[in-house]
C-alpha cells in the first residue's frame, strides 16, 4: 500500500495505482479528465495529455518534485507522493492547451454529431476550453467511410485515441483496422477496403470519445437526450447481454453498453468489462427481446437526464432525504 | 593539433577494412576487456571516464549502464542507435564508413560490459549503404573470431546485427527506436518503465549512440582515469562535431573539449571562417533542435568570458542566453540569412517528423509551421509572433517525448533573440521573398 | 503502372527472408519486417502494393494491417507507384542554406514534373526529404543506394543524363557506387 495526496486529498492505494486510479478513488474534482485512457483496454492512455498532473514530490524517499507533467493515467503512485492537478493553476493553463490543441482540427459540428450530448470532448472544451479559437487555417477534414457494415468512420472528427484499436486488438480476433501515416496526417482505417466484420467489433463505438465511430443503427435517427436510456438484459450465448436500451416511448433506438461515471463501459457482477456484442447491439431492436431492469443511471449533470427523469410528485412533500432513499419513485417519461 | 582518440587513424588507407585496422591497434580493447577484465570492471572504467552520452542528451553513460536491470535469466540487450537524424549532424555516418571496425569494437567490448549476447546496430533506412559497409565489417569480425561464440576462449558469445530503418527522425528517440526495431511504427513508448528495465522485447536494453560506443574503446584502452584527462571539467574526451553551413570548411572535427567556439569557427584547422568573407549572424550549435544563438552570445557568454566547446560552457546561462551541445550538429549562418525563413525551415522538418501519437506535438507542430507561413506570405500580424510563444510554451514539457521539446526551442530561442527580425517581416511584407513554391513542396495548398 | 512480375520472392531472395527473420529471439520474427519491406519494395518495382504488403504478411505470418500501419509510418516506402529513378532532394536547414531550393527548382524545370509528380516516361519521380545527414556536403540528393553530395546545377544536369543512359531501376538496397573516402 501506498499513500498519495492529490490537491489536499490523502488517500492510501495498492501499489501499481496509477495517480489517475487513485484520483478516481478520491472521486469529485480531484479526478483529472482523461480522453484516451480507458481502464478496461491494457496499455491504453498517456497519449492524449489531458489528463497532465504537476507532482510537486516524488515520493517520501526522493521527495523532489518531477521536472514537468506527467500523464496521471500512466504514472503509478509512490509512497508519499503528492499531486497537484486543479490546484495548480500552471496546470490548468497547460491543460486548456492541450484541450485548444485537441480542438484545433476538429471540425466543432456538434449540432450535427451524433454524439453530442454524450462526447468526452464536448464535456472537456466546455470545462477547460476558450469560447474562440486562435487557429485560423483550414482544418484537416476526411471522407467519411463504412468501417464495417454498421459502423460510419468520420476520421475528421477523431482524435486519436487508439482505444478502438486497443478494443480490435485485445477484445476481437484479428485486427483489420490500425493508425495509418504519421504526425497529423496520421488516421484511422483499414487501408483497404476491408470490412471489420467480428462479433465485438460494435465495442469499437462505445469507447469513441468523440462522435468519430458512430452506429450506423442509430445515426440521425435522435438526439441522444430525446431517447430514454434503461437497463435491460438477454440470455445471449455471446456476450453477457446486460445492456443499455435507448427508447422513445416504447420503441428502441440503439442498443450500448452499460457505462459508468467515466463514460468507460460497466464492469460485470464478475468483475470483467460488460462489452456486448454485435446481435445484441445492431439486431436485438425489440423489447420482446429484452428483459427491462428499469431506468439507467445518468449523472445528473449529464443533458441526458434533463427532462426524462421528472419526480413523480408525491402527494405529501417529503423530506429531502426521504427521496434519495426511494429510487422507485424515478419514472420514465413516455413522450409520443 | 588537439588530440584525437575516434579519428586518429582517420587518414590511413585502406582503414575501412579489416587487416589495417587490425595492425593499427584494433581490436585490443576487446582483447583487454574479455581476457584482463571484469563486465563490472568495464562499467567502472567507463564510470571513471566521465564519458556522456553523444546522441545530443548528455547523459553520463556509466550510470547509464549501471541502471541496466540485470534480473537472473533474462537476456539484456545493447542497441546502438546509428539513426543519425538531427538536421545538422552527420558525424556517425562519417564514423561507419571510415572506420567501421570502431563501432563494431566498441560495441562488442560494451556488450560484453553490460553482459549481452544479442545486440543490434539500427541504422537509419537512408545509410543503407553504409550498413553494409558495417555488415562487411561484422562478416570480417566474425571470421576472425572477434563474434560469435566463446570469443578469444573467454566463454563470451555475442551476435552482432545491423538493422536498417526506412525514414523517420523519431526512430533517433530510443524507445521510438526500440518499437521500430521490433517491427512496428516508431511511435515512442511511454515512461515508465524505462529501457534499462523494460526495453527490447520487454528485457533490460541499453540504447547509446554510435560515438558514445566508439568512445569506449580509447576509455578500455588507455583506462577512464586517462580518458578523463581530456577535454574539460565535466565535459571529459573528445567530441565529434559535424559543422556545416556558411563556412570555409565543412566537415567532421573531432575536438578536445574546451576549445573555444572562436576558434572553432575562425581557425583554419577547424571551420576555417564563414564562406565568402561575409560576418557571422548565428550559429545552431547542436543540432537544430538546440537554441539559435546569435554572433555575440555564441562567441561569449552573458558575462563576457569567452564561449567553449563543452557541455557546460554552451549551456552557461541556460536558455535565456545559452544553448547546448547537442548532438554536435553545428550549424553556422551568414550575415544573410533570414532568421525566420530558417525557422519555418525547421518548424517544418518537426511537423513532417511529429510521429502523431500525442496531441501537443501533432496539432501544435503544424499549427506553428502555418504561422510562420503566414509571416512569410506577408500576412503577418504581430499578434502572430505573441501566438507563437505561446503555442511553443503549451508543447514544451507536455509530450511524451523530445520531440516537442525539440519542436518548441529553436521557436523559442529564434523570437528570444531575433524578434525584431519578425517584427519586420511582419511589418515590411516586400522583404520577403517568394516562399510559396516550398511551401507547394509540403503538399500543403491552403493558408 | 500494372506489376512487372508475379508477387513471389524468388528462391534465393526468400532464403534471404527467412534468414533475416532469424535474427530476433524465438517469436519476434516481426522485428524482420522493416529489412524485408525494403526487400519488397526493391524487388517489385519500387513500391508497395496492397498485394505486395499482403504477400509479405503471408511471408512473415503477421497480419496485414500491422504491415499497412508499419509501411505508412516510414518516409522510404512509397505507397503509390514510383519511377524507375526516385529523386530525393533534402531540403533541411544546412542544404536549405547552401541552395536546395535551386536544385530542386532546377529538377522540376529539367524534368518538367512538379515535386511529388513522375514524369510522362516513367523514368523519374521527385521527392523532397528531410535530412538525410550529408550537411557538410550540401546540397545533397539520394537516389537509390547513392548519395549525391556537393551538387550544382551542372552536376545535377550530368547525374540526370546518365539516369536516363542507364535507364535502369534505382532501389536502396542497390550495391553502392563506389565512394571517394
Amino acid at each position: 500500500m501506498a499513500k498519495v495526496t492529490i490537491d489536499g486529498h490523502m488517500i492510501e492505494v495498492p501499489d501499481g495505482t496509477t495517480i489517475l486510479q487513485a484520483a478516481r478513488m478520491i472521486g469529485g474534482d480531484v479526478v483529472p479528465p482523461a480522453m484516451c485512457y480507458y481502464s478496461k483496454l491494457k496499455t491504453s492512455g498517456g497519449y492524449c495529455r489531458t489528463c497532465l498532473v504537476k507532482v510537486t514530490k516524488g515520493s517520501e524517499k526522493d521527495p523532489r518534485p518531477m521536472p514537468k507533467p506527467v500523464a496521471s493515467c500512466r504514472t503509478p503512485i509512490m509512497d508519499g507522493m503528492e499531486v497537484q492537478n486543479k490546484t495548480s493553476p500552471d496546470l490548468m493553463e497547460a491543460r486548456a492547451g492541450v484541450v485548444e490543441f485537441l480542438l484545433i482540427n476538429h471540425p466543432l459540428d456538434c449540432p450535427i454529431c451524433d454524439q453530442a450530448g454524450e462526447c468526452s470532448l464536448q464535456d472537456l472544451a466546455y470545462e477547460h476550453g476558450l469560447s474562440r479559437t486562435r487557429y485560423e487555417f483550414s482544418r484537416r477534414t476526411f471522407q467519411k467511410i463504412d468501417i464495417g457494415e454498421k459502423i460510419k468512420l468520420h476520421m475528421t472528427r477523431c482524435i486519436l485515441c487508439y482505444r478502438c484499436v486497443k478494443v480490435a486488438e485485445q477484445i476481437t480476433n484479428g485486427r483489420v483496422h490500425g493508425v495509418m501515416n504519421r504526425g497529423d496526417v496520421a488516421e484511422i482505417s483499414t487501408y483497404i477496403t476491408k470490412a471489420i466484420d467480428n462479433d465485438f467489433s460494435g465495442n469499437m463505438i462505445d469507447v469513441c470519445p468523440v462522435g468519430a465511430l458512430t452506429d450506423k443503427t442509430f445515426r440521425f435517427k435522435s438526439r441522444v437526450w430525446n431517447v430514454n436510456p434503461v437497463d435491460a438484459h438477454r440470455n445471449c450465448p455471446t456476450c453477457s447481454g446486460r445492456v443499455m436500451l435507448w427508447m422513445k416511448g416504447p420503441e428502441v433506438f440503439r442498443v450500448t453498453a452499460r457505462k459508468d461515471a467515466y463514460n468507460e463501459v460497466q464492469d460485470l457482477p464478475d468483475g470483467k468489462p460488460g462489452w456486448i456484442c454485435n446481435e445484441c447491439r445492431y439486431d436485438k431492436k425489440s423489447t420482446s427481446d429484452w428483459t427491462i431492469e428499469g431506468p439507467s443511471k445518468i449523472s445528473r449533470h449529464s443533458v441526458i437526464s434533463q427532462n426524462h427523469y421528472v419526480l413523480q410528485e408525491p402527494a405529501h412533500k417529503p423530506l429531502l432525504n426521504a427521496v434519495k432513499a426511494v429510487p422507485a419513485n424515478w419514472q420514465l417519461e413516455n413522450k409520443k | 593539433m588537439g588530440k584525437k582518440l575516434l579519428l586518429k587513424n582517420d587518414h590511413i588507407t585502406g582503414i575501412q577494412g579489416y587487416d589495417v585496422y587490425r595492425r593499427e591497434g584494433g581490436y585490443a580493447s576487446v582483447e583487454k576487456a574479455l581476457k584482463t577484465m571484469t563486465p563490472e570492471a568495464v562499467v567502472e572504467e567507463v564510470k571513471k571516464s566521465g564519458l556522456r552520452g553523444r546522441g545530443g542528451a548528455g547523459f553520463p553513460t556509466g550510470m547509464k549502464w549501471s541502471f541496466l536491470a540485470k534480473p537472473p535469466g533474462v537476456a539484456r540487450y545493447l542497441v546502438c542507435n546509428a539513426d543519425e537524424s538531427e538536421p545538422g549532424t552527420f558525424k556517425d555516418r562519417y564514423l561507419m564508413e571510415r572506420i567501421p571496425h570502431l563501432l563494431i569494437e566498441g560495441m562488442i567490448t560494451s556488450s560484453f560490459a553490460l553482459g549481452a549476447n544479442t545486440s543490434y546496430i539500427y541504422i537509419r533506412g537512408e545509410y543503407y549503404y553504409v550498413a553494409r559497409i558495417l555488415e562487411k565489417a561484422i562478416d570480417e569480425a566474425y571470421a576472425n573470431g572477434w563474434l560469435g561464440q566463446n570469443i578469444l576462449g573467454s566463454g563470451y558469445s555475442l551476435d552482432l546485427y545491423v538493422q536498417v530503418g526506412a525514414g523517420a527522425y523519431i526512430c533517433g528517440e530510443e524507445t521510438a527506436l526500440l518499437e521500430s526495431l521490433e517491427g512496428k511504427r516508431g511511435n515512442p513508448r511511454i515512461k515508465p518503465p524505462f529501457p534499462a528495465v523494460a526495453g527490447l522485447y520487454g528485457c533490460p536494453t541499453v540504447v547509446n549512440n554510435v560515438e558514445t560506443i566508439a568512445a569506449v574503446v580509447p576509455i578500455v584502452n588507455d583506462g577512464g582515469d586517462e580518458y578523463a584527462k581530456v577535454g574539460i571539467g565535466k565535459s571529459t574526451g573528445t567530441k565529434l562535431i559535424s559543422a556545416s553551413g556558411h563556412i570555409n570548411k565543412p566537415g567532421v572535427y573531432e575536438i578536445e573539449m574546451g576549445i573555444t567556439v572562436e576558434d572553432f569557427i575562425y581557425s583554419d584547422e577547424y571551420c576555417g571562417g564563414i564562406r565568402n568573407g561575409k560576418k557571422l549572424k548565428a550559429v545552431v550549435a547542436g543540432g537544430s533542435s538546440v537554441p539559435i544563438l546569435p554572433a555575440h552570445l555564441i562567441l561569449k557568454t552573458s558575462a563576457g568570458e569567452k564561449r567553449l566547446m563543452s557541455y557546460e560552457s554552451l549551456a552557461d546561462g541556460g536558455f535565456a542566453t545559452g544553448t547546448m551541445l547537442g548532438s554536435g550538429g553545428f550549424i553556422v549562418m551568414d550575415e544573410d540569412t533570414s532568421i525566420v525563413k530558417n525557422l519555418w525551415n525547421f518548424t517544418r522538418f518537426y511537423h513532417h517528423e511529429s510521429c502523431g501519437q500525442c496531441s501537443p506535438c501533432r496539432e501544435g507542430t503544424g499549427w506553428m509551421e502555418k504561422i510562420l507561413h503566414r509571416i512569410l506570405e506577408g500576412h503577418g500580424s504581430m499578434s502572430d509572433v505573441d501566438l507563437l510563444w505561446d503555442i511553443q510554451g503549451k508543447i514544451e514539457g507536455k509530450t511524451i517525448c523530445p520531440l516537442g521539446d525539440a519542436a518548441a526551442w529553436p521557436v523559442a530561442a529564434a523570437i528570444r533573440h531575433f524578434r525584431s527580425e519578425f517584427e519586420d517581416y511582419i511589418k515590411n511584407p516586400k522583404n520577403i521573398r517568394d516562399v510559396k513554391h516550398y511551401y507547394r513542396l509540403n503538399n500543403l495548398v491552403e493558408a | 503502372m500494372a506489376l512487372t512480375k508475379e508477387i513471389r520472392f524468388n528462391d534465393e531472395t526468400m532464403a534471404l527472408v527467412q534468414r533475416m527473420m532469424k535474427r530476433y529471439p524465438e517469436g519476434k520474427h516481426k522485428s524482420a519486417l522493416i529489412p524485408i519491406l525494403h526487400i519488397a519494395q526493391a524487388e517489385f518495382d519500387g513500391w508497395l502494393s496492397p498485394e505486395v504488403m499482403d504477400y509479405v504478411a503471408s511471408v512473415m505470418k503477421i497480419q496485414p494491417i500491422e504491415v499497412y500501419e508499419v509501411a505508412s509510418f516510414y518516409s522510404m516506402f512509397n505507397l503509390k507507384p514510383v519511377g524507375k529513378c526516385l529523386i530525393e532532394v533534402c531540403r533541411t536547414s544546412s542544404c536549405w542554406l547552401l541552395g536546395a531550393e535551386d536544385v530542386i527548382r532546377h529538377l522540376e524545370k529539367k524534368l518538367n514534373i512538379k515535386v511529388g509528380e513522375t514524369s510522362a516516361d516513367g523514368m523519374f519521380t521527385l521527392k523532397t526529404v528531410e535530412c538525410l545527414g550529408s550537411c557538410g556536403t550540401a546540397p545533397m540528393m539520394q537516389v537509390g543506394a547513392d548519395y549525391y553530395e556537393n551538387l550544382n546545377l551542372e552536376k545535377v544536369d550530368q547525374l540526370v543524363s546518365r539516369f536516363k543512359a542507364e535507364g535502369k531501376r534505382k532501389s536502396y538496397t542497390d550495391q553502392p557506387e563506389p565512394r571517394s573516402l
